[in-house]
């Protein structure tokens, strides 16, 4: 059994980039029926942005970000911004059970999208908006990425080496975050409607979210007004506790964490027991942490003889934490992932044949699937235009003509 | 009152620590009723993980687990014990969903997998939130929120630089891999939730914490099925300034990629001569020559504070933010104007205000109605009221070690 369990459902995605494309691609790959909404005045940023196939010309797409984050879905070209495009939007939008976009704070209401809107045309429609910073409050309409939003969200300042630069981890955090906090409160909402026939509007401060995320160094501050920095790869009370550099290339590191003299005692006896181990300074679980430094010294000597998947594969055979920091190419090779079918392959007219991650979670009756590659621009203009809203085709025509549909 | 989303969803959490209580957190603070079974005596990790009130330790003490485990009923359990074992699966019987975060082998031992549960309950969801998932070669492995953060792939991406010398990987601050898992979590809980309504039967939703921190890599994985590209490491970003800059107390980062931002910037720097050099004309040069760029900008950011650097470049439409500490954050205004943090009485830590609602509902509000439950608070209402014991049970019971 594979049924697709939100068949019947319909989402239309105004989103751009990351937080509002992943939440509405989640909702495809369980069934949904996606309608991505975009026109060439306005289209998702992603088609722009890195990786391409090397030697395959640019077009709009074949972006390995815009394939990887828009696939099950349909697209459209329709410019809102116009009163004829408008209109038709609010047709798409009434026939829709979810709507979600993460535009600055403004934008939807300035295209007479807004909430209110919306709900004119129909009210049970459930309205996700995913600000930066939400759409009350003095800094409303601060412009925000990813990155500086890691900044903002205290998560930078306990994040990296402590003589250097707050980390903005070098992905934005907070776009998924924000996805999943999304989703959630949205079938939350469908629950709701279930009972009550109700719809409503949810709306995210993506900076709040992550805020909520660190509760370990928030209410350090609050319950006892002490600021936490960051401290590399240190735990609070785990030694060791670190990426050691192994052998069998460049930049190729594993993790190491114990917790217990149980996991110390194995970990001695996988590096042969060595003499140092049996200093007193190393001796239980806080002297250990009060001298990691020297400690992982001597580790790091041991780990540089192996391989990543040698250290992991000897520690973990006697019950200590230990994993390689996989790159995005060792994800991709690693057996475990593989096994379990964690990469997906499918073909696209420009790019070809590639692997992209595939389900993010694994469902032992309804699984959902990875049904359509990411639309082409404007791919599905006659089926939502004709089969969905019934418009013959001279008016979509026209409307192409006319730059409505553009 | 008004409604709550969840009302009516009954929820069973066998968790420790982050993933599986933040999931069921995000359950009960919508209205779901939580019932967390805890080890008798020790309870939850999390009650033994800092930071506790006045940095006195003690098993209600602990500020992470306050946080995480608000509006839930704790009992006392050990499913090790044949007893135990059978009362889990009475309360298995009443609830619509079990979310745990225990290693599979665990779960296995103490016979109470998906497969078991199952006949006891076909209407369970059962979540199961783990490491490496509930298959495959490294199904057993131990892994700590260090192991799944960088064996997803987010610690590599954290070398990646412009310029030497490049540092062994970082995790980020906290338990952001474990709390990536609980949402994922949740969410795959909801799918099942409705599928049940329309297949009639619950099912087991396996939740890898490597495949959440993999399948959320922005687009790193496609970086290299696509273009053969390794991340991590020197690498030459195409357009600039997108780094920290340091200020008079501590550190802004800007990030505009596109040209107008940076001529916006330029402005609020009061438009200095350097700019007009042939070699920062746009954001792709500005690139190449990053080396030269970033001390220019700094010799500004230094007169200021990171705030006074914050504010003068939003008012000139600049991304730009700080990097604010906790106590920033505690205080900010607009955090304020929205009252994000709520207040919480607790008996031992007191009345403070926590982290407060991840998303705003309009018709079913995020609400707390009860702090987070002392060890075993609610043994006399679950065993007595809903199973049917008497408080004599529970007192042989307690005296058994069974709860």
């Amino acid at each position: 059994m594979n049924k697709m369990v939100l068949e019947g459902i319909t989402v239309v995605d105004f989103g751009n980039a990351w937080a509002g494309p992943l939440f509405a691609r989640t909702l495809g790959d369980m069934g949904a029926r996606v309608i991505k909404v975009e026109s060439l005045k306005h289209m998702d940023v992603t088609r722009l942005l890195p990786p391409w196939v090397p030697g395959q010309e640019k077009t709009l797409n074949n972006s390995g970000y815009y394939n990887y984050m828009n696939r099950n879905k349909l697209a459209v070209q329709l410019d809102v911004s116009t009163p004829r495009g408008l209109e038709l939007g609010k047709k798409i939008l009434a026939i829709a059970d979810i709507l979600v976009e993460n535009y600055a704070f403004g934008v939807m209401g300035r295209l007479g999208l807004g909430y209110e809107a919306v709900r004119e045309v129909n009210p049970r429609i459930i309205y996700v908006s995913m600000t930066s910073l939400g759409s009350a409050g003095p800094m409303k309409n601060y412009v925000m990425y990813g990155r500086p939003q890691v900044y903002l969200s205290g998560l930078a300042h306990t994040t990296g080496y402590p003589d250097q630069a707050p980390h903005p981890l070098n992905i934005s955090w907070g776009d998924p975050v924000a996805s999943y906090h999304g989703l959630f409160a949205t079938f939350s909402a469908l629950r709701y409607r279930q009972k009550t026939g109700k719809g409503q509007f949810i709306e995210l401060s993506q900076w709040e979210g992550l805020i909520g995320l660190q509760p370990e160094t928030m209410m350090d501050y609050i319950l006892n007004k002490r600021v936490r920095v960051r401290q590399a790869n240190r735990d609070e009370f785990m030694a060791p506790h670190n990426a050691y550099r192994c052998g069998g290339g460049d930049l190729k590191w594993v993790t190491i964490a114990v917790a217990s003299d149980e996991e110390w005692a194995s970990l001695c006896s996988a590096m042969g027991n060595p003499a140092w181990t049996k200093e007193d300074k190393f001796a239980d679980g806080y002297s250990r942490w009060k001298n990691q430094e020297e400690m992982d010294r001597h580790i790091e000597a041991w780990t540089q003889n192996y391989t990543q998947y040698e250290v992991s594969e000897m520690l973990q055979k006697v019950g200590v934490a230990a994993f390689p920091c996989l790159s995005n190419r060792g994800l991709v090779e690693d057996p475990h992932l593989n096994a379990r079918g964690f990469f997906e392959e499918w073909d696209h007219p420009e790019i070809g044949k590639r692997r992209y991650d595939g389900m993010t979670w694994k469902m032992s009756k309804t699984p959902g699937r990875i049904q359509k590659r990411a639309p082409l621009v404007g791919e599905h203009n006659n089926y939502v235009f004709g089969e969905l809203l019934g418009l013959p085709q001279e008016e979509i025509d026209r409307l192409v003509e006319e730059k409505i549909l553009f | 009152m008004p409604d709550s989303a969840l009302s009516g969803l009954k929820v069973l959490e066998f968790g420790n620590l982050v993933s599986a209580p933040y999931c069921t957190k995000l359950m009960a603070d919508l209205g779901a009723e939580v019932i967390k079974a805890e080890m008798p005596g020790v309870g939850d990790e999390a009650r033994r993980r800092e930071p506790f009130a006045e940095d006195r330790p003690g098993v209600e003490r602990s500020g992470l687990f306050a946080y995480l485990n608000t509006n839930k009923l704790s009992i006392t359990l050990n499913p090790r014990t044949a007893m135990g074992n059978k009362l889990f699966k009475e309360l298995v019987k009443q609830v619509d969903v079990l979310v745990e975060n225990n290693p599979p082998s665990v779960m296995e031992e103490l016979g109470l997998t998906y497969e078991i549960l199952e006949k006891i309950n076909p209407l369970l969801v059962m979540t199961s939130i783990t490491p490496f998932g509930q298959t495959g070669p490294h199904r057993d492995y131990k892994a700590y929120e260090i192991t799944v953060y960088q064996g997803g792939g987010y610690g590599y991406v954290s070398t990646a630089c412009y310029r030497e010398p490049v540092m062994p990987p970082v995790k980020a601050g906290g338990r952001q891999a474990q709390f990536g898992a609980g949402q994922v979590g949740s969410v795959a809980t909801m799918f099942a939730l409705h599928a049940r309504d329309q297949i009639g039967a619950g099912q087991h939703v396996d939740v890898s914490n490597q495949e959440v921190m993999a399948g959320h890599y922005e687009s790193a994985i496609e970086h290299w099925t696509f273009a053969d590209n390794e991340l991590g490491g020197v690498i030459n970003l195409i357009v600039q300034p997108m780094v920290p800059l340091e200020c008079k107390d501590g550190w802004v980062f800007i990030m505009c990629v596109e040209d107008f931002q940076f001529n916006n910037f330029v402005k609020v720097m009061g438009n200095p001569e350097w700019v007009n050099n042939e070699i920062f004309k746009d954001r792709y040069s500005r690139a190449e020559h990053a080396e030269a760029l970033v001390p220019l900008l700094t010799e500004w950011t230094k007169q200021y504070t990171k705030e006074e650097v914050f504010q003068m470049a939003q008012a000139g439409h600049v991304p730009l933010a700080p990097a604010y500490n906790a106590e920033e954050i505690v205080n900010s205004h607009q955090l304020q104007a929205r009252n994000y943090l709520v207040e919480i009485d607790h008996p031992e830590i007191g009345r403070v205000r926590y982290p407060g609602a991840p998303y705003l509902l309009s018709e079913t509000p995020w609400r707390i109605a009860r702090r987070a439950p002392l060890l075993g608070e609610h043994n006399e209402e679950i065993y007595c009221n809903r199973l049917g014991y008497t408080r004599q049970d529970l007192v042989k019971l307690v005296q058994a070690g069974v709860i």
